[in-house]
């Protein structure tokens, strides 16, 4: 079957798509966006959490064909997401991506091969402050759970970081440097209103 | 079909170089950033998993649905009429005489042949052009098997009429095993245990269990195998050791080495189920086979019989202590199951037989340490490595000495704690640091955590604090608090006469009027955070802010494996020793190029400092782009570590380890004693690590793996069917690993104290913390609810006796 939906702002078409692929398997094998990860299949993990019309979901659970006409974030498109956000107030489907916008889309400056002078988002570059990242497997999937925490609630206690991210195993942090990060995230959030 | 047309391009992912700039010094001590940081939290760093190359075909692995049987035919006629499979292959199919790998012995098939030992060993493989055409093919794959008896713990193995795991062994440890179902056996013997015995006023004994625990890396093994022109394979893989996987590969394919070209690929963690090979070989002969690039990626499922899993073990320990709190002998016999192959259980014996005594001084022992061959899941190295089991074990019988003699188990453990000067039981002095009883000391000093903390935020009971959390099972009725500590010992490095070494390739020459380093080795990047310890070290002895990683492959010599702790101490010390010989040959040019103009180039200490050449006193005598001018210095390096040597067979004794790294815990559990749930709410932690050459990654290694301890203290582990040997929880939805609300706050404590034979004095870091954590965790859990628990992981059940 032929799947449409938006993926980071921008249409995109699958075709081919067997009725029991998963949005996870579509992202990664037929759009060239692996930055979601395939750790259990079984919506345990959170490695493959993505937004689906703002929703944190693990695509792996969702067949390719609930996701026609919709809007799915993932962790490549984190940082104009959360660019569009703060410069609009709302990067979420409630205020949607324009049409200019979307047949404007391009893909990022080609950063060097270090990715440095890279525009990340607040979360991202938190992550990397507090050095929540060890194999980085999990961090693509935190990063979007944690970026809509931050979304709904700005000034998360510890419990709430705790209940936000614990869809999202993670083996190697032991989670403290990540909680860290989420904090920092929230503090520069704060600072820069 | 085309056979063995060959492919050129390079494939979506391959690694590149990465660069990274300091505005600092960036040197050692500091907590630069990761290096690959901005490429992880973009999602453009490719893992294994993410390799993609045109025209590619998916691999996929047929596994036996039974742990012990013969089997009279395999037919793959039907998988192989498939639309859309391009090759399927057995036994029958491998290339040449040599069909079979292992790390130290190699008894593990790459297909079964004739005969499957454990649930989930591979007996075919299927290429086709989408990952479900490859499964439903191999499901197509019929097999009849013959089942045999099952040898599934000690009493199996050993019994009169035993049937063989592996018939006609001829390894080297056949010759001082009691039993061919005995992989290997290490006796230790240090003084008298019967008769320092007599002298104990106090002796407790104990019988203890260790559940297997899987290494639960997030990124499932995977890679892409693309054959080349040459009639070779250029690998694309996730490991711990690129050379090791190399030396096991080459000969199953009939390749010669050099036409294996192995590429580091992203690891999504390791933790010791890295260190054999799984997918490696079976992608490269179906690449070879049908010309194309192949992809083979493990679901979780599929991970779970992918790889090794630490030793369960049985443990019997005696201790024996006078009125006064000394400890008079030790006898123990710790029984691993290494399941169906030898993977490294030789290596986890002898160290789970070295350490098993503890950090503690104690001169009359009786050990014997053995693993056997069974038809459980193979199991071998998993952090902590043999050292793990027994910590497990000796803690809970200092808990239990304690209690006998109505001391404090802190002050207790103190009493006996090993120094500087201690011997181990192996008779090797331990020649550096040994904080023991002042990492216990500072771990106690920590205050506690408010009582019913859960209370904290008002009125309402807040369930997240809670046993059970959002399950919403208590608020507070029938909750008890607990406090326990723990402290351990693990070697650092490859012990027993195994030689050691890595290599490192450091180049320095001027780009864009700046000098830079490029480091090359080919050391597995596991998340651990070498690559940023590599610049820091470069920075450091070089004296520039600019350094290139290059992506780890077998172009440049062995870096050895990133386990047991070793890759800052002996790939960064291959890193510092080529950058200090790259120093002086670039002194040497600038004292050709300038050395008339100062006498200081002859007579002062000269370093490279912030891109310039400066004497011991400071007065720069030359900028390095000027020394340099378009000249590069190139050195490609080994460096070893001091030796070690075997320990003997019947005494045990001998120089085995190379250095040793310590931390201790202390628990705060909180125990749902109705329901049997419990609540870890801190686990604090002290280290002694030498040097902390990225403080911000240390801690993190230290918080990660004290996690890993927790998990298998209440949660991890395999449960293999004794009837069967089949493994029955292989997925994450029942084999159960901490998540965020399961992790309680880690403070951690790191001390520096240095061991002058290791680079910058730094000691080992990865291992030490999963050792005493677990302990810990059951201490705390006993001391809430007065039950003994010597097993673990603690269920519900245990708690509740329902």
């Amino acid at each position: 079957m032929r799947v449409n939906f938006t993926v980071n702002g921008r249409q995109q078409e699958a075709d081919d798509v067997w009725e029991g692929e998963s949005l996870l398997y579509v992202l990664r094998e037929r759009m060239g966006l692996p930055g979601s990860k395939n750790a259990c299949e079984q919506g345990e993990c959170g490695s493959c959490t993505v937004r689906l019309d703002g929703v944190p979901v693990c695509s792996c659970l969702v067949a390719a064909g609930q996701v026609e006409g919709r809007e799915v974030v993932t962790v490549e498109g984190l940082a104009d997401f959360a660019k569009q956000r703060a410069e609009h107030g709302c990067a979420t489907r409630a205020c949607g991506t324009s049409l200019q916008d979307a047949q404007q889309w391009e893909a990022g400056p080609q950063h060097s091969q270090t990715g440095e002078g890279a525009e990340l988002s607040p979360i991202q570059q938190a992550f990397i402050d507090a050095g929540a990242v060890q194999c980085g497997f999990c961090t693509p999937g935190l990063l979007v759970a944690a970026d809509e925490l931050l979304e709904r609630n700005a000034e998360p206690s510890d419990a709430d970081i705790r209940e936000a991210l614990s869809g999202n195993l993670c083996r190697c942090t032991g989670y403290e440097k990540i909680l860290d990060a989420v904090r920092l995230a929230a503090a520069r959030q704060e600072e820069a209103v | 079909m085309p056979q063995n047309t060959p492919v050129a391009t390079a494939p979506a992912g391959t690694p590149t170089s990465i660069s990274q700039g300091s505005r600092t010094k960036g040197g050692i001590g500091e907590s630069t950033l990761r290096p690959d940081g901005t490429l992880k939290v973009t999602g453009e760093f490719a893992y294994s998993s993410d390799m993609w190359h045109e025209d590619m075909l998916w691999g996929h692995t047929l596994r036996s649905t039974v742990a012990h049987a013969e089997i009279k035919s395999i037919d793959v006629s039907e998988a192989l009429a498939t639309p859309g499979v391009y090759a399927v292959l057995t036994y029958d199919d491998l290339p040449t005489e040599v069909k079979n790998y292992g790390l130290e012995i190699q008894d593990t098939p790459v297909l079964a042949h004739g005969k499957v030992r454990h649930h989930g060993e591979p007996v075919a493989l299927v290429a086709a052009d989408h990952p479900e055409t490859a499964r439903r093919a191999a499901a197509k794959i019929k097999i009849e098997y013959v089942e045999l008896p099952l040898i599934t713990d000690e009493a199996s193995a050993t019994a009169p009429d035993a049937v063989l795991v592996h018939e006609g062994r001829a390894d080297h440890h056949i010759g001082h095993v009691p039993h061919p179902n005995i992989l290997h056996r290490q006796p230790i013997v240090r003084g008298n245990a019967d008769e320092a015995a007599e002298r104990a006023d106090v002796i407790v004994k104990g019988d203890y269990t260790f559940g297997m625990q899987d290494q639960a890396f997030l990124g499932p093994e995977s890679g892409l195998a693309v054959p080349s022109e040459d009639g070779g394979v250029e690998l694309y893989v996730a490991t711990q050791w690129l050379h090791s996987d190399l030396r096991q590969i080459a000969p199953v394919l009939g390749l010669p080495e050099e036409k294996v070209r192995m590429t580091l690929s992203g690891v999504g963690g390791a933790f010791g189920g890295r260190e054999d090979l799984s997918m490696q070989i079976h992608a490269c002969l179906l690449a070879l086979r049908t010309g194309k690039p192949v992809k083979i990626v493990y679901n979780r499922f599929e991970s779970f019989f992918g790889h090794v899993h630490r030793h369960p073990a049985k443990l019997h320990y005696e201790h024996g202590a006078t009125r006064d709190g000394k400890l008079t002998h030790m006898k123990c016999r710790i029984v691993l199951d290494g399941g169906a192959y030898a993977s490294a259980s030789p290596a986890v014996v002898g160290n789970a037989a070295s350490l098993s005594v503890g950090p503690y001084v104690l001169d009359d022992v009786d050990i014997e340490a053995l693993a056997l061959y069974s038809n459980n899941p193979p199991c071998g190295a998993m952090r902590g490595f043999g050292a793990v089991q027994a910590c497990f074990a000796y803690e809970a019988q200092m808990d239990k000495l304690a209690a006998e003699l109505d001391m404090d188990p802190v002050e207790f453990r103190q009493l006996n704690a090993m120094e500087q000067g201690t011997l181990m039981p192996t008779g090797q002095p331990v020649d550096s640091p040994a904080p023991v009883a002042e990492l216990l000391r500072r771990v106690k000093a920590r205050p506690l955590p408010p009582e019913q903390q859960w209370l904290a935020a008002g009125e309402e009971a807040d369930v997240r604090a809670l046993p059970g959390g959002l399950s919403n099972t208590t608020h507070g009725e029938g909750v008890v608090r607990g406090v326990g500590y723990a402290v351990g010992i693990k070697n650092v490095g490859f012990s027993e006469g195994f030689d050691d070494y890595s290599t490192a390739r450091v180049r320095m020459e001027v780009v864009g009027g700046e000098p830079v380093v490029t480091v090359h080795t080919a050391m597995a990047e596991v998340g651990q955070g070498g690559v940023t310890v590599h610049a820091q070290i470069a920075r450091t002895e070089l004296g520039v802010a600019q350094v290139t990683i290059r992506p780890a492959d077998t172009q440049v010599g062995s870096a050895g494996s990133t386990s047991a702790s070793r890759q800052t101490y002996v790939t960064g010390g291959a890193v510092k020793h080529t950058c200090e010989n790259v120093r002086e040959k670039v002194l040497e040019i600038g004292r050709r190029r300038f050395g008339s103009y100062h006498p200081a180039w002859a007579t002062a200490e000269l370093r490279l400092e912030g891109g310039k050449v400066v004497t011991d006193g400071g007065e720069v005598l030359a900028d390095l782009v000027d020394v340099l001018e378009s000249e590069a210095v190139d050195l490609e390096l080994e460096w070893r570590h001091r030796p070690t040597e075997a320990f003997d067979l019947v005494t045990g004794q001998g120089n085995g380890h190379v250095q040793y790294s310590f931390a201790a815990h202390r628990a705060v559990v909180e125990v749902d004693t109705e329901l049997g749930l419990v609540k870890v709410i801190e686990l604090a932690v002290a280290q002694d690590v030498g040097k902390a050459l990225n403080p911000l990654s240390v801690v993190g290694q230290i918080q990660g793996g004290t996690t890993q301890g927790l998990g298998v203290a209440v949660m991890e582990e395999i449960i293999v069917d004794p009837k069967t040997a089949k493994v029955r929880n292989p997925s994450f939805t029942d084999y159960l690993i901490p998540t965020i609300l399961d992790t309680p706050t880690i403070p951690v404590d790191v001390l520096e104290l240095a061991d002058d034979h290791a680079p910058y004095g730094l000691r080992g870091v990865g291992e030490a913390p999963t050792l005493s954590s677990t302990p810990a965790v059951l201490a705390a859990i006993r001391n809430a609810t007065g039950l003994e628990l010597n097993r673990t992981p603690v269920r519900p059940e245990h708690l509740t006796g329902t």
